[in-house]
């Protein structure tokens, strides 16, 4: 055996998959998070359908992106199999009375990591899916060179090669973007009650998942020392934990109240 | 007196300083190839049965190493707090192998052979050595070199310690060489399984039959030699600082096979153990004897006093041992220690409810560091609850686990009210007597570490069992045992179907049968209850020619009791821990009739062993050295029948003199 | 009759390793609080050889809270509702009057039940075998004071080496892991200098050794260290998950 299929197939090795796999997601979490906060822009989703162009074609993103995906599904197999194994471990017969001495959310990645794999697929079938392969119309956008005041309509002109066209009109002094409308998907999709309830899920999950996660993943790599923990107990919870879902769920809160006004 | 012609010592000649060196240069050497063919049996797992396996392995030998416990882990030398004592000499204080030598001897009351004491002190330092590098985590000091205390009164620093774990670290230690030889093939270990005889062929020892406590299945082991390390049997008194499972069935077994039993009557009994609590008690703990560095000792001034300690105003309390021993005061021996404060409860001036204790007070140490740090801070005009706060942090930080253990014991907070404390049974110094090379009366059966009795005379120093077992088991037993094995190397394997292993299986298991089918009605505990109490009350602490002759009426009708109305429960072919009981205590009940024996003959009072007919005006020991300075060796005879043999002691390095700790 | 408890017990009973287990209640009178958990056992078993059943096996030895024998899993928590103490040292006064205490034993695939209470925990044993020791042949060791250890490093390999080896962290553990354990052991020789030439071989052997028993992962959910009766720390695994990987990707192997 060699000496990589030995280490990942220990139990350490599968741990070590975990963690860094895990810490990759997490930090692809704040670019992710970062970028829907265009959301909130009142340029009638020019800046968010700009960057959803942006991430789905420059080069560099798109292999990491692919990175991603294997890891998604990497990080979900294998904690399903370490949770398979961890189950076995116990033995045939389970205790009566179990009075865990530890945090809820640590002894319940498995389900809320289900959970959060159940919640990727519907997020990515509804926008990942629909903007690669689905029939997104297309919105044209005009924005003012001198005062960058935006104006938007429905794209009805001739067929786009790819997501974006993007020129300046020198007679109305503005900049035209027709882009594929991520943001209006967005906006229809958030004002189903139901999918926003399950958003709301998915991102509860994720702040116990992450409020756990984070953390252990530095126990894992061996990274538990009392300088530094501190620092890293408050990055999990506030910024992982608490900030990244709260920020995530946010969103279909947001366009749901939207929607009622509409 | 001479000694008995049973008896060879095989004490090699020329100076003390000399024997051993020039004797391991010439003791006769099995070579490599020999070696792989010649298999050693060892009994118990302690500090020295580990230390033996691991080490005859390492040499070559095929060794089966055997214990009761489900881990060699668990042996009890694991329980030791206080240290392991190494003539190192490492404080620059003045210590020496001579030293550690003398002061083992005059310790131990000048009832232990000059010889293997010394072999003892000289392999010390290379004990801590040995346990450094197999990775025991010893105290240090901040140059990250080792940290020495001084333990049990002696004048130098000597001990080397692991917290209040020194056994338990000394033991993983030797435990860890020992599955080291494990996992490379060289040991084969047997857990759970218990040694139940010896199996003589030839008149030699040539292997054993051990019953697989989990099945219960009867085993034939065969062996070249047997080594038996199976500790002290402390636990006849029912109620020692021993664990549940320590027990002579080993030692006694090899004994009615023909091993001699030496000096059977010395016993150890602790001075600082958590008082027994009810009649539901089933062990006692002791308490690190270091406590007695900063506590103080009293009982009430008054018989029956009632009153809660803080309400006995400081000139109604009685501090006996200052009182008695002046030049020592709280820091005599143990023996000297436990005996005062039985006087003292016997006397009516115990404490507690059950009256059957003595108050070990910190006060006194809580107001002497609390000023000390009232002087180290710099605070003026601090009040007294201040001073005794301070103090009290001191004492948490030099004694805080130990605190912490009497406080979960017992439900008292000791920073509260004084702790209560009283002797225990703690070692017993004798065991099966064996020449230098710890060979026992039967050749190719050995003894080591407290099951045998050479080292610690009639009292045993603080901080020397420890050494004594990984002594037996590293550096003595792999040389010694040359000598022996070297006229065995053409001797082939014999096979267990010998009819001598036959006929021993079989009457191991006619015992079995027999303890199942008497269906009485009284349990295996409930006899070794009976036996415990006998052996605390008349052989105990202090003994008497009357009580003795009682006690041996008592534990022979016991015997006659046990073997009629004895309840064991389950089968013999399962796990049955009931069986394992009532086959240790039927050894306990033969073994407490040869101690009062031997305390009966030794009309003197020499250690642990006090007879009250022996002793001064002022209640002191009062040794004999004209008529007793032998090791009695006990040869079992049959069914409560014995004879003595007597190895003479001589002192030709040491001059005999009273032990004074006025 | 010595004190006024009266408790009702449920004991897990399992005669032997081949056959199913159940749980059985018992009724218990006239406890007292200054007995310690397993004396309260001795009680309850010379009650049933009155009444000719057979008593409870479980394990135990010192009864001082050092060897690591006793083993109970009482009322959901290994060694029961006190923090850093082992079952030997439990006693009656942490219990009321009227009380049903579950008694279960350690459960895990890695230590199959023996008898009711009783487990194998052989496991533990051939992990120490793997690697658990510094190769040091008697006589070989030279002056103990020519290799200085820092204080400080000495000191958190005691705090290591006080591990009794009673497998409360496995009973512990949702997924029955010998992380605790193991990594005790690894700290311990890690942080001596006299540790340092097999540590590599060590860590892998030693891991390889308890994931073939059948020990669980580590999830970082630290009910081992909160349970431990020594107060091992999770520092411990850290080091070991280091010295694990350092080994996996630093040697020639």
């Amino acid at each position: 055996m060699s000496w990589v299929t030995q280490t990942f197939s220990s139990t350490l090795g599968r741990k070590l998959i975990m963690s860094l796999t895990g810490l990759f997601l997490s930090v692809f979490l704040i670019v992710h998070v970062s970028g829907n906060f265009q959301l909130f822009h009142s340029d009638e989703g020019l800046g968010f359908n700009k960057y959803a162009v942006f991430m789905t074609t420059f080069p560099p993103i798109k292999v990491v992106s692919y990175g991603l995906y294997a890891f998604i599904l990497l990080h979900a197999i294998d904690g399903l199999l370490l949770a398979a194994k961890n189950r076995k471990a116990r033995g045939p017969q389970r205790y009566v009375v179990v009075r865990n001495q530890s945090s809820w959310a640590s002894r319940n990645m498995a389900i809320l990591g289900t959970v959060l794999l159940l919640y990727i697929v519907v997020h990515m079938h509804d926008f990942w899916w629909q903007y690669k392969f689905g029939e997104v119309p297309y919105r044209q956008y005009e924005q003012s060179l001198a005062t960058g005041t935006v104006t938007s309509s429905a794209y009805n002109g001739p067929a786009i090669q790819g997501k974006m066209e993007e020129f300046v009109r020198e007679d109305t002094q503005t900049r035209v973007t027709i882009v594929k409308d991520l943001y209006a998907e967005t906006k229809a999709a958030f004002a189903n009650p139901l999918l926003v309830a399950f958003y709301l899920l998915g991102m509860w999950a994720l702040a116990y998942h992450l409020v756990h996660g984070f953390q252990s993943a530095f126990q894992t790599l061996g990274w538990n020392h009392p300088k530094y923990n501190p620092l890293i107990r408050f990055v999990g919870v506030w910024v992982f934990g608490i900030g990244i879902p709260l920020a995530f769920a946010a969103m279909p809160v947001y366009f749901y109240i939207k929607s009622l006004g509409a | 007196m001479a000694t008995s012609p049973k008896l060879d010592a095989k004490i090699p000649d020329g100076p003390l300083e000399s024997k051993w060196t020039k004797y391991r240069s010439t003791v006769p050497l099995v070579n490599p190839a020999n070696k792989r063919n010649i298999e050693v049996i060892i009994i118990g797992t302690g500090l020295a049965g580990a230390s033996a396996a691991s080490t005859l392995a390492e040499l070559g030998y095929k060794v089966k190493a055997f214990c009761f416990q489900d881990s060699a882990r668990r042996a009890h030398s694991i329980a030791a707090q206080g240290g392991i004592n190494a003539a190192k000499n490492y404080q620059n204080d003045g210590d020496s192998v001579y030293r550690l030598f003398y002061d083992t001897i005059k310790g131990g009351d000048y009832r232990a052979r000059e010889a293997n004491v010394y072999r003892l002190a000289e392999v010390s330092g290379n004990i801590i050595d040995q346990c450094v590098a197999a990775g025991v985590p010893f105290a240090r000091e901040y140059g990250g070199l080792l940290s020495n205390r001084s333990f049990g009164g002696t004048q130098v620093q000597r001990t080397f310690y692991a917290a209040g774990q020194t056994g338990q670290q000394l033991l993983l230690g030797a435990y860890s060489g020992l599955q080291r030889q494990v996992g490379a093939g060289t040991v084969e270990m047997y857990t759970r399984h218990e040694m139940l005889d010896i199996v003589m062929i030839d008149d030699k020892c040539r292997g054993i039959i051990a019953r697989n406590l989990v099945t219960g299945e009867l085993e034939r082991h065969f062996g070249h030699a047997v080594l038996l390390c199976t500790g002290g049997y402390g636990n006849v008194f029912y109620l020692s600082t021993n664990a549940m499972g320590s027990n002579v069935t080993a030692a006694w077994k090899a004994h009615r096979k023909g091993a001699f039993f030496g000096n059977p009557c010395f016993t150890q009994i602790h001075p600082t153990c958590i008082p027994v609590s009810g009649d539901h008690q089933s062990k006692l703990t002791l308490m690190s004897e270091s406590l007695r560095n900063d506590g103080r000792i009293w009982v009430p001034k008054k018989q029956n006093d009632n009153r809660p300690a803080d309400q006995i105003p400081e000139d109604e309390r009685d501090y006996y041992l200052e009182r008695r021993y002046p030049a020592f005061g709280n820091l005599v021996p143990r023996d000297i220690a436990s005996r005062a404060a039985k006087e003292r409860c016997d006397a009516g001036y115990g404490v507690g409810t059950s009256k059957m204790a003595v108050y070990l007070d910190y006060y006194a140490a809580y107001e002497r560091y609390g000023k000390g740090e009232v002087n180290k801070r710099g605070i003026h005009n601090a009040s007294h609850d201040q001073i005794l706060e301070l103090g009290k942090a001191v004492v948490k930080e030099k004694y805080g686990n130990l605190f912490d253990m009497y406080k979960q014991i017992t439900g008292e907070d000791p920073y509260v009210v004084p702790m209560r404390i009283y002797p225990a049974v703690h070692y017993t110094m004798g065991g099966l007597w064996v020449d230098y090379n710890l060979m026992t009366t039967v050749p190719g059966l050995y003894a080591l570490g407290e099951a045998n009795f050479s080292d610690h005379g009639a009292n045993r120093l603080g901080a020397s069992a420890l050494m004594q077992g990984l002594a037996d088991g590293y550096f003595v037993i792999p040389y010694t045992i040359g000598a022996y094995l070297a006229n065995e190397i053409r001797t082939k394997a014999i096979s267990t179907d010998h009819p001598a292993f036959v006929q021993a299986e079989k009457e191991v298991k006619d015992r079995i049968t027999k303890l199942l089918t008497i269906k009485g009605t009284k349990s295996p505990e409930a006899y070794h209850k009976e036996l415990g109490k006998i052996m605390w009350d008349k052989c105990g602490m202090a003994r008497n020619e009357q009580g003795l002759k009682e006690a041996i009426q008592e534990i022979r009708a016991l015997k006659k009791e046990f073997w009629s109305n004895v309840k064991v429960m389950g089968d013999a072919d399962e796990f049955n821990p009931e069986l394992d009981k009532a086959n240790r205590v039927a050894d306990f009940i033969e073994l407490g009739e040869l101690m009062c024996l031997d305390a009966l003959d030794r009309n003197e009072s020499c250690g642990g062993h006090f007879r009250e007919e022996y002793q001064t005006e002022e209640g002191e020991a009062k040794r004999d050295d004209e008529g007793y300075m032998y090791v009695s060796a006990w040869e079992y005879q049959g069914e409560s029948a014995w004879e003595l043999h007597r190895e003479e002691l001589n002192y030709e390095n040491i001059k005999i003199a009273q032990r004074s700790y006025k | 009759m010595e004190g006024n408890m009266n408790l009702t017990l449920q004991v897990w009973r399992q005669k032997n390793s081949r056959t199913e287990g159940r749980m059985e209640s018992y009724k218990l009178s006239g406890i007292s609080e200054d007995m310690s958990f397993l004396e309260m056992f001795d009680v309850l078993n010379e009650q049933l050889i009155v009444e000719g059943k057979e008593p409870v096996a479980f394990d135990h030895d010192c009864r001082e809270g050092i060897c690591g024998a006793c083993s109970m899993y009482i009322n959901g928590r290994p060694h029961g509702p006190l923090q850093g103490v082992t079952t030997c040292q439990l006693h009656m006064r942490s219990f009321k009057d009227g009380d049903t205490i579950v008694v279960e034993p350690w459960r895990a695939q890695a230590f199959p039940v023996i008898k009711d209470l009783v487990t194998d925990r052989g496991s533990f044993d051939r992990i120490i075998s793997a690697g658990g020791f510094i190769s040091v042949n008697t006589g070989n060791a030279q002056d103990a004071n020519s290799i200085p250890v820092p204080k400080e490093n000495a000191d958190a390999s005691f705090m290591a080496a006080a591990c009794i080896g009673c497998g409360a962290c496995v009973a512990a553990c949702k997924n029955a892991s010998a992380m605790l354990f193991t990594s005790a052991k690894i700290s311990q020789l890690a942080l001596l200098p006299q540790g340092q030439a097999e540590s590599a071989a060590r860590a892998k052997k030693m891991i390889a050794q308890m994931d073939e028993e059948g020990f669980g992962a580590c999830t970082n959910t630290g009910a081992c260290a909160a349970e431990c009766p020594k107060g091992i720390s999770m520092e411990n695994i850290a080091r070991m998950n280091r010295e694990y990987f350092a080994a996996e990707m630093g040697t020639k192997e």
